[in-house]
């Protein structure tokens, strides 16, 4: 992607601190359209915060979140980590996506034809036309991911950010999910932001990566970024990066605190 | 069969048209509101409104105000403390809900005990917690009508943001929704809907007309409009036959005192649900 494209967001020095603790630290990137980007980090970093300020929700302390279009913060498609939605809730999967778009008028039998069709072509588009007419509350984890994304493309974002949707899904589905998400940020030149404590099933797709920390981030390609260096420098202690059948490990030396390691990588090199 | 379906006198009966117009407003407004209070895991909440109801209903009797002046105070003050109290974790908005409703029931008591030791109204406790629908005025069923048809049309003119902030809050306030600003209004939807409810089936059994019908059309369908549909249908069902019983119940006992409105209905409520969820069994069993 040249990078003469101007970006959908751009974070700039932003900090957070709640009271004495600083959350967030100097925090800097750009997401693109048709880019997708993993911002990866282990449980309790700063993922959630991060998203909570990208997505106005949270005022930062300093810094700046510039979006491209002013009016867009509040049109940012938003898919939330763990939702629970009781079983006989009266809302079929092709309700909810419809409750993306503006009510058609309803004297019009055409804008009322349009509308259904619409809501078939990105139910089929993210491969939830199957379960459609199912109680949204009756879905599995991974059918469930397919209708909020699909819910969250048909408002026709610039920006699709995603918290944590590959926790609690079975390896076939996180494959079926990124692919999907892949998928969608080149289709339609969407800026993808998925949110990750693992990198691995992300690195096929990444085009940028944001490894978050201790509040500091580092952003890049995988390959500026997924490097002992740069690692090391953001951990503030010596880190090597391990490549190993296609997959990264990222390890601390014994002495070092490996709280902050992303907790895949650490169970990668016990295993 | 007809004559001893219908009593003599049933259709002319003024007391009779006056509850079966203020129940079916009622069961309308319940229908809309019901649909929503089970999306957002609110029942309890409803059923906490209804006991502030009551603590302002026994407050009205006891300073010789109108039943339903108490009923709406009573609830919107309720309803204004639970989204003050916590509405953001189910587990604190339970706690605060039920604090709330024991100091409203302890309210209650006193009020009621007053009322009834300190003037002739010894009748207040049966009016006040199961309801008088058959000595409401004219006036009042204007009104109750009038309410009722304002407040569900302005729930549905907010029905979309409301549904998605009920179902998902997140996705609501990221899309830049008024998330807090919607849950005041529906809750004081809810108050008005419980107060209004008070006077058909009594502030007590108010939920069951709150939460009954709706739980019923939610194991009957899965679109929502038909959901609201059929909750307004179940309700104008289960509050005219609870009228037109409670009317004959008249003429059933030798005593020549019938029995409570507010009986009739929730047995059918009840009796709607269990079918329905029979219903709901066999279909998925298909």
């Amino acid at each position: 992607m040249s990078d003469t494209v101007t970006p959908v967001l751009e974070l700039r020095h932003v900090t957070l601190t709640f009271g004495e603790r600083r959350v967030l630290d100097d925090v800097s990137f750009e997401l693109r359209p048709g880019e997708f980007t993993g911002l990866i980090g282990s449980n309790g970093v700063g993922k959630t915060t991060l998203l909570r300020v990208l997505l106005g929700l949270q005022r930062p302390s300093s810094g700046e979140v510039h979006y491209a279009d002013p009016a867009q913060n509040g049109s940012i498609g938003y898919v939330p980590q763990r939702i629970v939605i009781d079983a006989d809730v009266p809302v079929r999967a092709r309700d909810f996506v419809a409750l993306g778009l503006p009510l058609p008028r309803w004297w019009s039998q055409r804008a009322r034809r349009a509308h259904r069709d619409l809501v078939t072509e990105y139910l089929e588009a993210v491969g939830a036309a199957p379960f459609a007419d199912q109680r949204i509350g009756e879905l599995s984890g991974g059918e469930l991911q397919r209708v909020l994304i699909a819910h969250a493309l048909i408002s026709r974002p610039a920006l699709l950010v995603l918290d944590e949707p590959l926790s609690n899904l079975d390896p076939h589905s996180v494959q079926e999910i990124v692919q999907l998400l892949r998928r969608v940020a080149k289709d339609r030149s969407i800026a993808v932001l998925i949110t990750a404590h693992e990198m691995n099933a992300l690195l096929p797709v990444m085009d940028r990566v944001i490894y978050l920390t201790q509040g500091r981030a580092a952003s890049g390609t995988t390959d500026e970024v997924i490097r002992a260096d740069v690692l090391s420098a953001l951990y503030g202690h010596h880190v090597d990066v391990l490549r190993l059948h296609g997959r990264v490990l990222v390890v601390a030396e014994p002495s070092a605190d490996t709280d902050q390691l992303p907790s895949h990588e650490t169970l990668d090199l016990d295993a | 069969m007809m004559k001893w379906l219908f009593e003599p006198g049933l259709v002319a009966s003024s007391p009779v048209a006056h509850a079966i117009f203020a129940g079916a407003a009622v069961a309308l407004l319940s229908a809309v509101t019901g649909f929503f209070v089970l999306l957002r895991r609110q029942a309890f909440a409803g059923h906490a409104l209804t006991d502030v109801a009551t603590t302002g209903g026994a407050a009205a009797s006891l300073w010789s105000l109108t039943p339903l002046l108490g009923f709406v105070v009573g609830a919107v003050t309720g309803a204004s403390a639970l989204s003050v109290a916590g509405d953001e974790r189910v587990r604190e908005r339970d706690v605060a809900t039920g604090v709330i409703l024991g100091i409203a029931t302890g309210c209650s008591a006193l009020f009621l005990y007053l009322t009834s030791t300190s003037t002739a109204n010894t009748g207040v406790a049966q009016q006040v917690l199961f309801g008088s629908v058959f000595d409401v005025s004219t006036s009042t069923v204007a009104l109750v009508v009038l309410i009722s048809l304002a407040l569900v049309t302005l729930t549905l003119a907010v029905a979309r943001p409301l549904m998605v902030t009920s179902l998902v809050p997140a996705i609501a306030a990221a899309r830049g929704e008024r998330t807090r600003l919607l849950g005041w209004f529906f809750m004081l939807v809810m108050a008005a809907t419980v107060a209004l409810s008070a006077l058909i089936t009594g502030a007590v059994l108010s939920t069951a007309l709150l939460v009954g019908p709706a739980a019923s059309a939610q194991r009957l369908t899965a679109r929502p409009p038909r959901a609201i549909a059929l909750a307004a249908l179940l309700g104008l069902f289960a509050t005219t036959l609870g009228v037109i019983l409670a009317y004959d119940s008249f003429y059933w006992r030798s005593s020549g005192t019938g029995l409570p409105v507010s009986f009739f209905i929730v047995i059918i409520i009840v009796a709607q649900y269990a079918v329905a969820g029979r219903m709901h069994r066999i279909r998925r069993s298909n």
